[in-house]
């Protein structure tokens, strides 16, 4: 053997990787995959639910279907903002990286704020759960009444279902803020949280989940201080990863919770 | 990161500056129009049986395009393909051994 071959054949301290990418995206996607199972069960409890009752509630108006459809549209919209991130990382363009993170964080916003509105309307008309407080001078729309006592499976699974997504999209867009920001989003976040807490009634479940920001702002102050890091285009792909999987489960719960309860008048 | 993970991490980054950005906007617009089909659809007056089948048809080509392209699985080596979709589908399969039993609940009670 040659010196001058040597070199090539020294092998490496590791073994390749067995499916050929780096552990931090092997890791979320096992993290993925075990999330999807938690969606599923969710799913599954849903359909279980829908096909031993049959007078399930199909109340959705049109107004809620546009506003699902509009969600739904900001979901898959930041989906494309998210992708044209990880490429413009992949380039190794900071800045149009940045922008774009910050676009697949604005259409997120956009979704859980709609999403909100949604869930606050509901609850003012009378589809609510026992642990809700009950909003004062609200009188239940014809399509709730009774429905809380008669098929208490609808409002436990639809806000489990949808409540579960919004956490994920939620704390998805905590993520992207600390991958574009760093340190910097932290007293935004903080921001957002005061904004959350005090902007809403003290009925609305939103005036204690809003507790959800401060919590996370707590959890990545205590991330970035002990281990600071400028976050590279592997960072951004694998945030990408999980950005895209909230957008693929709602994928199923738009048609399955939304579409199939629409009120055909 | 360790070097062989940075060299990873390059090929791989190298890989997605090839992807033409154009296919996204396809895949973007794809999803928008199946979605408005499912819309459409909601309001067809269709047997729930009928349409259930055709909203869960068009959802997990959604999910397919998704994976797929906006999470670069088309993309990755055969073994990580096969491997997390194969074990994801089965798991997510063995759950439907429930819904006998949501059916059976049905024809339970006074007669």
């Amino acid at each position: 053997m040659s010196e001058a071959t040597l070199p090539h054949e020294i092998p490496t301290v590791y073994e390749p990787s067995l499916f050929g990418t780096y552990s931090k995206k092997i890791g979320m996607w096992l993290f993925l995959m075990s999330d999807s199972l938690t969606f599923g069960a969710l799913l599954y409890a849903y359909s279980y639910g829908r096909i031993s009752t049959p007078n399930w509630p199909t109340p959705f108006h049109s107004e809620s279907i546009v506003n699902a459809t509009i969600m739904t549209a900001f979901l898959l919209t930041s989906s494309l903002t998210m992708v044209l991130a990880v490429r413009a990382s992949a380039e190794g363009n900071a800045k149009s990286q940045r922008l774009w993170l910050l676009a697949t964080m604005a259409c997120g916003m956009g979704f859980v704020l709609l999403h909100g509105r949604e869930w606050s309307k509901l609850i003012a008309e009378g589809l609510t759960l026992p642990v809700f407080p009950k909003p004062p001078g609200h009188e239940a729309a014809p399509e709730f009444v009774n429905v809380s006592q008669t098929v208490p499976q609808f409002a436990a699974t639809f806000f489990g279902l949808t409540g579960m997504h919004m956490l994920h999209v939620t704390l998805g867009v905590v993520y992207l803020g600390i991958v574009a920001l760093r340190r910097s989003f932290i007293p935004i976040l903080l921001v957002f949280w005061l904004a959350a807490w005090l902007g809403t009634p003290s009925y609305s479940p939103f005036h204690y989940g809003a507790h959800v920001l401060l919590l996370a702002a707590i959890v990545c102050s205590i991330i970035l201080w002990l281990k600071p890091k400028v976050y590279d285009s592997s960072d951004v792909e694998v945030a990408g990863l999980y950005w895209h999987f909230v957008d693929l489960v709602w994928m199923f719960i738009f048609p399955l919770v939304y579409l199939m309860s629409a009120k055909i008048l | 990161m360790e070097p062989d993970q940075i060299a990873i991490a390059t090929r791989v980054a190298e890989e997605q500056r090839h992807h033409g950005k154009a296919q996204f906007f396809w895949v973007w617009g794809a999803l928008l129009v199946m979605t408005a089909i499912e819309v459409y659809l909601t309001y067809q007056n269709m047997q729930p049986v009928r349409m259930l089948t055709i909203l869960m048809g068009l959802s997990l080509l959604k999910a397919a395009l998704i994976i797929g392209y906006f999470m670069h699985m088309k993309f990755e080596v055969s073994r990580m393909k096969w491997l997390t979709m194969a074990s994801l589908v089965v798991c997510l399969a063995l759950m439907m051994i429930f819904f006998p039993d949501a059916f059976r609940i049905l024809s339970l009670g006074p007669k």
